[in-house]
C-alpha cells in the first residue's frame, strides 16, 4: 500500500511539470501587457525598460520559466502587480475560506448523497425512489447562483436564520455549503443509485442471496461497498472543482475565497495572482485524484495488484 | 421418501409463463440430472427451488415444492433464508463471477458457517480450511487469505463448492457447474461432486446440457424442453431406450467413435422462446416423428417402467 502511494506520487511529478508549463505559458500568451497597467501615463521608454527589467520580462522566456518555477517550489509566487502584496500571502488569506466551504460542502454532499442514493436503490421503483430522484433531478438542474439567491431570500431575509453574506461567523457558512452541497448531493445520489442497481444484478450478489444472507446485509454490506468505487471517482474529481468552481456562490454571498480572488485578478490582469490561483487549483485536482486512487486501492485488491 | 418433491410447478415472469407443470423428485444419495438446451427452464427451476425467483422478477404461479415435508411455495422470506445456504445450497454456473471480487476467499466461505451454524470466527475458519483440504485445494491456509482473482477457474469452482458445503446442506443444486471450465477440469469437478454425494448422503440436482456429464454422474434424469418435462427416467433407461424423440436426438448428438469424420450431428432448429411456444407438443416443429395430433394437443404424461414420458407416440390408446 505504501509502495502504491509512493508510485502514484512519483507519477504526479511529470503531471505537475506539465501543468506548471501550461500555467506559465497561458499568462504569456494572453494579449495585453501588465506593464502598461502599472506604469504612469507619459513614461519614457527608458522608464518602461527599467520596469520591464525589474520584473525580469526582458529575459528569454525559458529563463523566465526556470526562474519562476524555482521560486515557486520554494513557496515564492511573486508579488501581485495591482494588489502589491506577495501572492503567497493573498492565497494564504483566501484559501482557508475556500477549504472550509469546499470540505463542508463535500462532506455534506457525500453523506446526504450516498444515503439518498442507497435508499432509492434499495426501494427501487417505489414512490419513495421516484420522489427522491425527482427532488434530486430538480436539485441538479437548478443553477447554483439562483438557488443561492432563493436561499438568501427565504432563510436570511424572511426567516433571518442566517446572515445574508460575509464570512465573519460560522453560521455564515451554512447557506453557501447548502448551495454548493446540493449539486453534489444530486450527483452522488444518482451515481450511488445506478451503481447499486448495477451491482445488485451481479452473479455474486445472487450467490449471497443463495447463501441465506439477509437482504439488508447484502445491500448495505456488499452492494453499497462495491457501488462506492464510482462514487469515490466522482468525489475525487469534485475536490478541485469545489475549491475553484464555487466562484458564483462566493460572489452571491460576498465571501472571500480562491474563486473570487481568481476572477478579480483575471479582470485586473494581475497575472502573478492568476498563476498562483491556477497552481493551487491544479494541485487540489491532483491531490484529489491521488486521494481517490488511494481510497480505491484500499477498497479493491485488484487495483493494488495492478500497480505491482 | 423423496427429499424434494416438485409437482406441477409453474413459473411466471410478468405476463410470461416460461415454466409449466414441471414435476420431479430428488432423493438422498442420488444425483438427479436436469437436462435440456439453453432456454428450456433448467436454471429457472433451480431458482424456484431456491426461492430466488423474486430476485429476477418471477414467481411460482402453480404447483408445490415439498422439501423434507415442508411446503416451500409461499414460504416467508425470513424462513426461506434459514433454509438457503443451510439445508439447500447452490453451486452456480460461473465460478468466475460468483465470488465477490473484493472479499477474501476465506471470509466468503466462513460467512456461511458463521451465519447458519453460529460458529466462532476461528472455528469457522478452521472448518473452511478443512473443507478446502477435503476438496483437494492445495495450500488451503494460504488461499484462505487470497482474493478470487488470484485463483484459476477450477480452483474458484472448488471454493464455490466449499461455500455450498459449509453448513452441511441436505440438497445441493449445481447449475451447470462445469460449463465455464476447461474439459480437463470439468471431469475433476464432476468427480468431486459424485464423491461428495456418496460420502455425505446428499441429494444433488445437477443441471447440465452435457449428456456426457449425465452419463458419467447421474442416477436419474429429467429432460426439460421449452419449460416442460419431456421425459423422466433412470440414466440407464434413458441411454438404452429413450422414449421421447427429443431425448433420442439429444443422445444422438453425442459424437461416437464409429461416426464418419467431419459429421457432427445436431437437432435442427432452436428451442422456441417463451414468447412463441408452439401449440400442442412444444417439440413438434423440430420432431422427426411429429404427427397431426402433436400440433393440436399437449401430450399427456404417461408412466413407463422406471419413469414417465410426455409424448403422443407413447400415449396409451384406450
Amino acid at each position: 500500500m505504501l509502495l502504491f502511494t509512493v508510485k502514484r506520487l512519483l507519477m504526479l511529478i511529470p503531471v505537475f511539470l506539465a501543468i506548471s508549463v501550461v500555467i506559465f505559458m497561458l499568462v504569456h500568451l494572453v494579449p495585453g501587457d501588465p506593464i502598461d497597467n502599472i506604469i504612469r501615463v507619459g513614461a519614457t521608454p527608458a522608464e518602461k525598460a527599467a520596469l520591464v527589467a525589474r520584473y525580469g520580462l526582458d529575459q528569454p522566456i525559458w529563463a523566465q520559466y526556470v526562474n519562476w518555477f524555482s521560486k515557486m517550489v520554494q513557496g515564492d509566487l511573486g508579488d501581485a502587480i495591482i494588489l502589491r502584496r506577495p501572492v503567497a500571502d493573498l492565497i494564504a488569506q483566501n484559501l482557508p475560506h475556500s477549504l472550509a466551504l469546499g470540505s463542508l460542502a463535500l462532506v455534506f454532499s457525500t453523506v446526504v448523497g450516498i444515503t439518498a442514493g442507497a435508499i432509492a436503490a434499495i426501494y427501487r421503483d417505489t414512490w419513495f425512489d421516484r420522489g427522491v430522484m425527482t427532488v434530486i433531478l430538480l436539485g441538479s438542474t437548478v443553477p447554483s447562483f439562483w438557488l443561492a439567491l432563493l436561499m438568501i431570500l427565504l432563510f436570511a431575509v424572511t426567516l433571518g436564520w442566517f446572515p445574508v453574506s460575509g464570512a465573519r461567523t460560522a453560521s455564515a457558512l451554512v447557506l453557501p455549503v447548502l448551495t454548493i452541497g446540493l449539486g453534489g448531493v444530486a450527483l452522488v445520489a444518482r451515481v450511488t443509485r445506478v451503481a447499486m442497481m448495477d451491482i445488485a444484478r451481479r452473479d455474486f450478489v445472487m450467490m449471497l442471496h443463495a447463501k441465506g444472507v439477509s437482504r439488508w446485509r447484502i445491500e448495505l454490506g456488499s452492494v453499497l461497498r462495491h457501488a462506492m468505487m464510482p462514487v469515490v471517482t466522482i468525489l475525487s474529481l469534485r475536490i478541485g472543482w469545489i475549491l475553484g468552481g464555487a466562484v458564483a456562490v462566493e460572489f452571491v454571498f460576498a465571501r472571500p475565497g480562491l474563486g473570487s480572488l481568481l476572477i478579480t485578478s483575471l479582470n485586473q490582469r494581475d497575472y502573478p495572482v492568476v498563476q498562483g490561483c491556477l497552481l493551487m487549483l491544479a494541485i487540489a485536482v491532483m491531490l484529489g485524484t491521488l486521494l481517490g486512487d488511494i481510497v480505491q486501492a484500499i477498497m479493491d485488491p485488484r487495483i493494488r495488484e495492478g500497480m505491482k | 421418501m423423496a427429499l424434494l418433491t416438485v409437482s406441477g410447478l409453474g413459473v411466471t415472469i410478468g405476463t410470461l409463463s416460461p415454466l409449466d407443470d414441471v414435476s420431479f423428485e430428488a432423493h438422498k444419495g442420488e444425483i438427479l440430472g436436469l437436462v435440456g438446451e439453453s432456454g428450456s427452464g433448467k436454471s429457472l427451476t433451480a431458482m424456484a427451488v431456491m426461492g430466488l425467483l423474486g430476485r429476477i422478477g418471477g414467481r411460482v404461479s402453480s404447483g408445490s415444492i415439498l422439501f423434507d415435508g415442508q411446503e416451500l411455495v409461499g414460504l416467508r422470506d425470513s424462513s426461506y433464508r434459514r433454509l438457503r445456504g443451510k439445508r439447500i445450497a447452490l453451486i452456480s454456473q460461473n465460478p468466475m463471477t460468483s465470488l465477490d471480487p473484493i472479499v477474501r476467499i476465506g471470509a466468503q466461505i466462513d460467512q456461511v458457517s458463521l451465519l447458519h451454524l453460529r460458529l466462532s470466527k476461528p472455528a469457522a475458519k478452521a472448518r473452511s480450511i478443512d473443507l478446502m483440504q477435503q476438496l483437494r485445494i492445495p495450500d488451503a491456509e494460504t488461499l484462505h487469505r487470497a482474493y478470487p482473482h488470484q485463483l484459476s477457474g477450477g480452483m474458484k469452482q472448488r471454493i464455490v463448492i466449499a461455500m455450498a458445503l459449509a453448513a452441511d446442506p441436505d440438497l445441493i443444486i449445481a447449475d451447470e457447474p462445469t460449463t465455464a471450465l476447461d474439459v480437463t477440469i470439468q471431469a475433476q469437478i464432476i468427480q468431486i461432486m459424485v464423491d461428495l454425494v456418496r460420502a455425505r448422503d446428499l441429494a444433488l440436482i445437477l443441471i447440465t446440457h452435457d449428456m456426457g456429464v449425465v452419463a458419467q454422474a447421474c442416477n436419474r434424469v429429467v429432460v426439460l424442453y421449452a419449460g416442460r418435462v419431456a421425459e423422466t427416467n433412470t440414466t440407464q433407461a434413458i441411454f438404452a431406450s429413450p422414449c421421447h424423440p427429443y431425448t433420442a436426438s439429444l443422445i444422438g448428438c453425442i459424437p461416437s467413435r464409429d461416426q464418419a469424420e467431419g459429421t457432427l450431428l445436431g437437432i435442427p432448429g432452436t428451442v422456441p422462446g417463451v414468447l412463441n411456444y408452439p401449440k400442442g407438443c412444444r417439440f413438434h416443429p423440430r420432431c422427426g416423428d411429429a404427427m397431426q395430433v402433436c400440433a393440436r394437443t399437449v401430450p399427456p404424461t404417461t408412466a413407463q417402467p422406471t419413469g414417465s414420458v410426455a409424448c403422443h407416440l407413447h400415449e396409451v390408446v384406450t
